[in-house]
């Protein structure tokens, strides 16, 4: 798919479906640089929002993205991932911004829920929310994508939030051709999903063919696991197995990459984008289902987070 | 491989869900887990079968309701195509996520029941569709099961419709007897209807042509952003970013900047992946331009030769979606291709019956959900061809100007 020639060549002048897609990614981005004064672009070192900073990067090539990123960090994040981050913001001359859900417990902000290995997961959407009023971003680019799930199979390219950074999924501006409206009062803002219309296909199939580098947990390695609500969770500082689930060892790796507390990895061996390419073309799950535990609270758990300011 | 957009309307009754939930069964875009869920609530529910509509009413209000409210999009892929379904409600309350469905559509598919014919649904759905001009219009005649694979019902079901079609201005219109229930002409002909000599429905979806549906004609290029990376190693370089709109552009092409009025040629088509040799829709490019001449965003890049209409006064088909109606005198924010503008409604010509398409030319206002001829007059010039000629330069929105709330929306008239 490297140019969009190959069509004209032949004279039919039609793009691939990925050239589709990521031209209309491209055209969000500059949209959101173009009519807001503040935006970021969330950035977690996952696949998905890898995809959109490399997105973005093409969007303003030869230029430089002309804003910052922003990572909630909830200190529950796997090392390589953290390492990834740092080592992109710097190759690509972007600020990064850690908001730190850490941070926000010390501050009083919000209390570590109870019980061993308590998850952080909801508790970043006040990080988040802290951090958006303190930089006053009015934009706010998040990588979540249509098909992961199905509120967000609702959602807007350009989605409103209020005054208290709420998504009212009744009430949501109608959108039409690609005439996105970010027009919002002081304190409202608005998230930008540019990878509404990939799902976890395209976004594997186009990092195979851009060849673009993700953490190493996406790729099969040998990892300490055990078993826990079906998933497989990884041993390490904030997850204990309890004395009745078994440790052992086998060649894992991640489909999302969330808090280690949440995300569960599956048994693979695929060690290239190639291979999970096929994989998840053959998967009978959903990345989300097979993955996150946060979702599995109850059928509307993504629409209450969402409602309350969630990514 | 090939993207197809597709809006599908109507209720559940006319198993919407049922022919979108084995589209995506039988393209294997179900997952495991999502199928378990749906059987769950539908279990806890006591509902005697699994609704597939749980798939796509994602919101808790449409769960309780039962019924689609806003649009939502799924995603299946065969090894033809790729497809985007955007899933819309049909309730005349809800005419506006119909409109926003079918504004990116390169097909609609309008469900009708066998049993009932041709409804009011049908008709709406289907003149939006031709209001929005999606190149592709697809009825589908389902639960033929129903009415015994009958070929006279299909017939007079389609001589209808076709009566009430030539009405509207549909460039391709195809029809099918299916059952979603039983999958006759879903993915495979059915032997059931041996009359039906067309294709399935999925087979149309793949094959359908749409390579000609895009304006190749005339080249246009709203400018979106400058690109100046102030970089030592770039000190001169100026590019205009933007989504190609319309017709071809190539290095060399002789072009013309408005409003400025200025020519100059293409010094070069840039991407990430290296210089172009062609530009075309829907593709986001970066132009560099021989002459430093002074271009910045709202601006439209196009040939001397072949240039949009350029005026303030403007004559369009507006679509209404909000409570507070339309009337003489408002004023608005328009959203015209990468330009925000404000406007004044000079006059509302007439209003349109979506159902009976009667023009109601007494009415001064268009309340939610109306459609109808609106003048509208603009604070700075807009470069724009008829929506008729182009969807991406012939379309505007309209926002409240106190709740910022978008309100219309706008498919413009004229100039040929």
């Amino acid at each position: 798919m490297d140019r969009g020639t190959a069509g004209a060549a032949s004279g039919q002048y039609q793009l691939t479906q990925l050239q589709s897609i990521e031209s209309q990614s491209i055209h969000i981005i500059r949209e959101v640089a173009a009519e807001f004064e503040r935006p970021v672009l969330l950035f977690s070192g996952g696949k998905d929002s890898v995809v959109m900073l490399h997105l973005a990067r093409r969007a303003f090539w030869p230029g430089r993205i002309p804003f910052p990123v922003m990572h909630i960090d909830t200190g529950h994040n796997f090392p390589e991932v953290l390492e990834f981050r740092d080592r992109c913001a710097e190759d690509l001359g972007v600020n990064l911004v850690v908001a730190s859900v850490q941070e926000s417990i010390d501050a009083g902000r919000v209390t570590e829920e109870g019980g061993p290995d308590p998850s952080r997961n909801r508790l970043q959407t006040r990080t988040l929310l802290d951090a958006i009023t303190e930089h006053k971003f009015d934009a706010v680019f998040g990588g979540a994508r249509r098909d992961e799930e199905k509120a967000r199979a609702k959602e807007r390219v350009f989605s409103f939030r209020d005054e208290f950074g709420q998504w009212d999924p009744k009430n949501q501006r109608p959108e039409l051709w690609s005439l996105y409206n970010g027009r919002h009062r002081a304190g409202e803002h608005i998230r930008v999903f540019p990878l509404s219309d990939w799902t976890e296909l395209d976004i594997w199939q186009y990092i195979a063919t851009r060849d673009i580098p993700l953490p190493s947990i996406y790729y099969s390695h040998r990892r300490q696991v055990f078993r826990r609500d079906g998933m497989l969770l990884a041993v390490g500082p904030y997850v204990t197995p309890r004395e009745d689930e078994e440790v052992f060892e086998v060649s894992v790796r991640y489909r999302t990459v969330g808090d280690m507390t949440v995300t569960g990895a599956v048994e693979s061996p695929a060690t290239s984008a190639e291979d999970i390419v096929t994989e998840v073309a053959a998967s009978r799950l959903t990345e989300r289902g097979a993955t996150r535990a946060d979702d599995r609270v109850s059928e509307a758990s993504m629409e209450d987070r969402k409602r309350e300011g969630y990514f | 491989m090939e993207l197809l957009r597709l809006a599908t309307a109507g209720s559940v009754d006319d198993g919407k869900s049922t022919l979108i939930g084995r589209l995506l069964y039988d393209s294997k875009a179900i997952f495991e887990d999502q199928l378990e869920s749906v059987e769950r609530v539908s279990r806890q529910r006591g509902d005697e079968y699994t609704d597939l509509a749980l798939l796509t009413d994602g919101l808790r209000a449409e769960r309780e309701q039962g019924i689609t409210i806003d649009v939502a999009y799924r995603y299946f892929a065969t090894p033809a195509r790729k497809f985007i379904i955007a899933d819309t409600p049909g309730h005349i309350q809800y005419t506006r996520n119909m409109v926003t469905g079918n504004s990116t559509a390169d097909l609609t598919v309008v469900l009708v029941d066998a049993r009932k014919g041709i409804v009011e649904q049908t008709r709406r759905h289907a003149f939006l569709a031709s209001l929005l001009r999606v190149p592709h219009l697809l009825l589908c005649v389902n639960k033929m099961d129903l009415v015994g694979y009958d070929r006279q019902v299909f017939e007079s079901i389609r001589e209808e419709f076709a009566a009430f079609a030539s009405r509207l201005e549909l460039s391709d219109l195809s029809f099918i007897p299916i059952s979603a229930l039983q999958g006759d002409n879903v993915v495979q002909r059915s032997a059931n209807m041996p009359w039906y000599e067309g294709a399935s429905l999925l087979h149309h979806l793949e094959q359908v042509y749409i390579s000609s549906d895009r304006n190749l004609i005339d080249p246009r290029l709203p400018v979106q952003w400058v690109i100046r990376p102030q970089a030592t190693s770039l000190p001169d370089y100026r590019g205009y970013a933007g989504r190609v709109a319309g017709g071809v552009f190539k290095p060399g092409d002789e072009v013309m900047v408005l409003p400025s009025g200025l020519t100059t040629t293409v010094a070069g088509i840039d991407t990430f992946d290296g210089p172009l040799e062609e530009a075309f829709p829907p593709m986001s490019v970066t132009l560099r331009l021989t002459d430093d001449v002074d271009v910045s965003r709202g601006d439209l890049i196009c040939r001397p030769a072949n240039r949009p209409a350029m005026g303030q006064d403007l004559d369009a088909m507006v679509a209404w979606m909000t409570e507070k109606p339309l009337k003489v005198g408002d004023f608005f924010a328009l959203k015209h291709t990468t330009r925000w503008v404000r406007a004044v409604v000079r006059d509302v010509r007439y209003r349109l019956d979506v159902n009976t398409l009667h023009r109601d030319e007494a009415s001064s206002e268009l309340g939610l959900n109306d459609v109808g001829r609106v003048s509208l007059r603009v604070t700075q010039p807009l470069f724009y061809d008829s929506y008729r000629r182009n969807r991406q330069t012939g379309s505007f929105i309209l926002a409240a100007e106190d709740t910022n709330v978008t309100v219309g929306a706008g498919m413009l008239l004229g100039p040929d």
